[in-house]
């Protein structure tokens, strides 16, 4: 497994290796999933979107629908807007949505296509609606285009002038639909009147119930997008994804927000509820504390398994912030915290977090691939590995064991719809996290050594 | 309205003059019907189809296992193609990168002052890693845009290291679909890498190349296994598990078989003209096909041996698939099949179907030209659009040194003359009938509209489409990736396949999509109960 990857660190300038993120598009189209009754729509030729598409389908298994502009080479000399032209008829209708969600491609970016002036330019049928967001794929990461995406519907759509709604936006960060799940479920038990945007919950966990249905009931709607002009406060989680569309929102509608790290963990999860429960002026009700309660009991109960064992984090800049500080909640210390998304306000994050735990020898490392990582690993190992399903190749070549968490998981199921934020979701991760480790410890053990009780 | 009309109904002015043209409906089997393919997808249609890049690197170089193939442009189509394709690869000697992913990963700087330098230190740096035999060098969309002379740099590396540096200009946009891909992929194995080797041509034996195998699921080894146990010798298989260096030597092969017509008949019209070796459209897929197939080859080769061998074979293959064979027929018999995929898969599997009782009902392709529909005995009529115009058409000339003694003509003449596929594939045309539908570059519409018309008891598709036809209630496998097994190839794989068939048809979920509550009381009996008031 992965023999071909020497442990001699080699300083490399230009080539990636086993990359830790993807392009900006992805990102835009699953943020542009989570509205009501949207079709995320591709400008740029089809390839881009039939990728997106099917990558999005294997981490969710569920449809994930977007149109392209299907770009000739013709289309790259005279550019791209009678693509789009014909493109936004087309889908209107055949596909009938409320509103179309255009992203741009390294290739439409590079043309220059001007796109606010080609929507303006455009005939858009009564009642219909169409966005857009430049998401170059030569800049960030597939975490940009999400957060770029969620930008381009509040520029057109947020109104200033909506009266108060008494709402609390909540952005949850690139997190899977049971993840969103978990934040309302969080919000409703307090009793906070919300809007979440964007809602993956019901778009990319529907039921089969034998009737498709291309636009699910989920998803948050374009009247609440407009009202989070009128809310009373944002909540932005994911420090490094949700802030630039926080930023936009304050900028256009003087809305205020709060950026808070995603509630993964005791202490992140505290901040969320403290947080809501400021702004409803409610109390955290009793069932929550019990929750807060449980975990805290499993995390006693299980301690002695994590206690300095050290682990490898990989994946998007959010969520391996959250995770490690799960682990370091959890009594374990992160050895590396790497993410490929090229953003030094994680290495800032991670730096923070580290120092208040006393972790000194850790390595964490925005813009930089699993093979680095994989060479780092060889050189020091680790007793735990974190993170997407391109891990499971470090994991075997070096017999580490393995927690999947964040995205994407290609292989397994059930876990979009399972949280990882929350106290509830912080139990899920202890039983992930200590299962692996208590596995690797009955593989491990001689027979006269096996456990029955643990 | 028949069936065709009723998908076509909803389809204003300008769609409707495009589609109506990609949708037929084929009454007699073996009428001559004409179908449009090979031209651009309408824009915002939700098609299936990928792009050049797509089939150049993902489909024809990707799966060369002693090759570094590098990715030049933003992170992403690299991304995307890593490792998704179940293209199987093993290197004895554990120099395997299909493990890997190697991009320039391009930023906003090298769009700007162009991204020449940053591969020419990417080829570097993984030269210095790797020690690769072979770097392939694959573009994407900016690419062309900017101008990058990717050729340069590959000319240019070859003489700094000492290796084969291939460029293929592969940018998304051009063509209409994968297919433009392949056929700059076949161009650049001609040109620089088949043959290369120079090794003189043994005489005529049995040495078999397998084209358009690309090792999915495993399928390229069941038919290995196969071949190899009646006496071929496999001198290089394009590409599944392939090598650069297998390529090499590929000109010293007897006879190519073609497996998907689509993506390399390219490559085997060029060898023909080369080397004079003769290429034989075969069909592993299916039972009787892969009969067929073998019998085809051994009467190639018109050795009596060979044949008898084959028989043998093949009588010792049924044999052991015969319990599970006969199972499988009894609960498949008679069901309803869609199969949409690629170029060459959707008439492939309709053989498979037969195998066990099935019938295919609606079948189409995502990128396939009329010559994969109707058969190749329409390529003249063909009309080059603009796009297929931009994509080069190598020729070739025959090679003094290397040019194979073939078949003589009469011997070849009379195989044809049974049916033999030499040097010709049918199409699918051929095979279907009966007010069937064959649907070009589907889109999710089409998809929708046509489950509703045939409710077919399964639909093969890819994954784009698949939760999709689930959520309505239809039994789906992917025909790209086999829902991760496999293979689906030769007379075991074919028991894969209906295995996998049978379990999605007759998964006990299906049953319990309707609650209880929704067709029984459930008040019954609680009204006076007080736990209920
Ligand atoms: S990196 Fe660019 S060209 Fe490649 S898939 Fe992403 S958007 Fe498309
Ligand atoms: S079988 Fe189909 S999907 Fe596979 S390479 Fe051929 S044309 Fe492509």
């Amino acid at each position: 497994m992965l023999d071909m990857t020497p442990k001699e660190l080699v300083h490399r300038k230009a080539l990636r290796v086993n990359p830790a993120k993807t392009c900006q598009p992805v990102g835009a189209m699953y943020a542009a999933l989570g509205v009501h009754r949207c079709m995320p729509h591709s400008h740029g030729s089809q390839g881009c979107c039939s990728y997106h598409r099917t990558f999005l389908a294997r981490h969710f298994k569920e449809p994930a629908i977007a149109t392209t502009s299907s770009f000739s080479e013709g289309a790259c000399v005279f550019g791209g807007g009678s693509n789009l032209k014909k493109a936004v008829k087309n889908i209107f209708d055949i596909y009938d949505p409320d509103i179309i969600a255009v992203h741009t491609t390294c290739l439409s970016e590079t043309i220059g296509d001007d796109l606010k002036t080609l929507i303006q330019q455009m005939e858009i049928p009564e009642g219909k609606i169409v966005v857009h967001t430049n998401t170059p794929s030569y800049v960030g990461s597939h975490i940009n285009g999400f957060a770029n995406m969620m930008t381009g519907f509040i520029k057109y759509l947020s109104d200033k002038n909506t009266p108060a709604t008494g709402k609390v936006g909540i952005f949850p960060g690139f997190v899977n639909p049971g993840d969103m799940h978990e934040l309302k479920r969080i919000a409703k038990m307090i009793g906070v009147k919300y809007t979440m945007f964007p809602d993956t919950d019901g778009t990319m966990n529907s039921a089969l119930t034998g009737h498709y249905e291309m636009y699910p009931k989920g998803g948050t709607t374009v009247d609440e997008i407009r009202e989070l002009g009128g809310a009373q406060h944002v909540l932005a989680l994911g420090e490094i994804t949700s802030v630039t569309p926080a930023m936009e929102l304050k900028r256009k509608c003087d809305v205020d927000f709060s950026s808070l790290p995603l509630p993964i963990g005791v202490e992140a999860t505290d901040k969320y509820v403290m947080a809501l429960s400021h702004l409803s002026k409610r109390e955290v009700p009793t069932e929550l504390e019990e929750e807060r309660g449980q975990l805290l009991d499993i995390m006693i109960d299980s301690h002695a398994y994590y206690g300095d064992k050290r682990v490898a984090i990989a994946g998007d800049p959010d969520t391996v912030l959250g995770f490690a500080a799960f682990c370091l909640e959890l009594g374990m210390k992160p050895k590396y915290m790497i993410t490929g998304t090229p953003d030094e306000k994680f290495t800032k994050k991670a730096k923070e977090l580290l120092l208040k735990y006393g972790v000194t020898d850790c390595i964490a490392k925005a813009n930089t691939d699993l093979f680095e990582l994989h060479q780092l690993i060889k050189n020091e190992p680790v007793d735990l590995l974190i993170g997407g399903t391109h891990c499971k190749y470090i994991a075997r070549a070096e017999d580490v064991p393995f927690v999947r968490a964040g995205f994407p998981i290609l292989d397994r199921y059930v876990h979009p719809y399972m949280p990882l934020v929350g106290y509830r979701g912080a139990m899920r991760l202890a039983e992930l996290i200590s299962n692996a480790l208590l596995d690797r410890q009955d593989r491990d053990a001689e027979d006269k050594d096996f456990e029955l009780v643990m | 309205m028949d069936a065709r009309e009723v998908i076509l109904d909803k389809y204003s002015g300008r769609v409707f003059k495009n589609r109506k043209d990609h949708i037929v409906e084929l009454d007699e089997a073996g009428v001559p019907k004409e179908i449009a393919a090979n031209s651009r997808s309408v824009p915002g249609m939700m098609i299936n189809r990928g792009c050049c890049y797509a089939g150049c690197k993902g489909v024809v170089l990707g799966p060369l296992r002693d090759t570094v193939v590098i990715t030049h442009g933003p992170i992403g189509c690299g991304y995307y193609t890593w490792g998704t394709r179940r293209n199987k690869a093993d290197s004895p000697d554990g120099r395997n990168f299909v493990q890997y992913c190697f991009s320039t990963d391009m930023q906003e700087t090298d769009i700007v002052f162009g991204g020449m330098k940053k591969l020419r230190q990417a080829i570097r740096e993984a030269v210095e890693i790797f020690h690769p035999k072979a770097v392939m060098i694959c573009s994407t969309c900016p690419i062309g845009l900017i101008g990058d002379d990717i050729n340069a740099v590959a000319t240019e590396s070859e003489k700094l290291y000492g290796i084969t540096c291939v460029a293929y200009s592969c940018e998304g946009y051009k063509g209409v679909s994968q297919s433009a891909g392949h056929h700059i992929a076949n161009n650049g194995l001609m040109r620089r890498v088949i043959g290369s080797a120079k090794d003189k041509i043994p005489e005529r034996g049995l040495r078999i190349n397998i084209l358009g195998e690309y090792n999915i699921g495993g399928d390229g080894w069941e038919e290995e296994r196969i071949l190899k146990k009646i006496g071929y010798e496999i001198v290089a298989v394009f590409t599944g598990d392939g090598s650069y260096e297998a390529l090499t030597h590929a000109h010293t092969a007897d006879l190519n078989l073609v497996q998907c017509h689509r993506s390399i008949n390219y490559i085997a019209e060029m060898m023909k003209t080369k080397y004079n070796i003769d290429w034989l459209k075969v069909n592993f897929v299916g039972i009787d096909e892969t009969i067929r197939t073998l019998r085809e080859i051994a009467d190639y080769f018109g050795n009596e041996e060979i044949k008898q061998r084959t028989e043998e074979v093949i009588a010792e293959e049924l044999a052991d698939i015969a319990e599970d064979r006969k199972f499988y027929r009894q609960k498949l018999e008679g069901k309803t099949a869609g199969v949409f995929v690629g170029g060459s898969r959707s008439h492939h599997y309709q053989n498979v179907l037969k195998d066990f009782g099935m019938k295919t009902v609606i079948a189409g392709y995502e990128f396939a030209h009329r010559d994969d529909y109707e058969g190749r005995e329409v390529i003249p009529n063909i009309k080059l659009d603009a796009d297929s115009k931009n994509i080069e058409q190598l020729t070739v000339h025959p090679d003094e040194q290397f040019y194979h003694v073939a078949l003589d003509k009469e011997r070849f003449d009379e195989l044809r003359k049974e049916n033999v596929e030499l040097e010709y594939y049918k199409g699918m045309f051929k095979d279907m009938g009966d007010g069937t539908i064959v649907v070009d570059d589907f889109n999710h519409y089409e998809t929708e509209k046509v489950l509703d018309i045939f409710k077919p008891d399964i639909f093969y598709s890819g994954i784009k489409d698949k939760y999709m036809i689930e959520k309505k209630g239809f039994p789906s496998n992917q025909l790209h990736s086999y829902d991760y097994s496999g293979p689906y190839a030769g007379f075991k794989g074919a028991i894969v396949f209906a295995r996998n068939t049978y379990l999605s048809i007759y998964a006990p979920a299906w049953k319990m999509l309707t609650p209880p509550w929704r067709t029984q009381p459930t008040l019954e009996g609680t009204m006076g109960d007080e736990n209920y008031a």
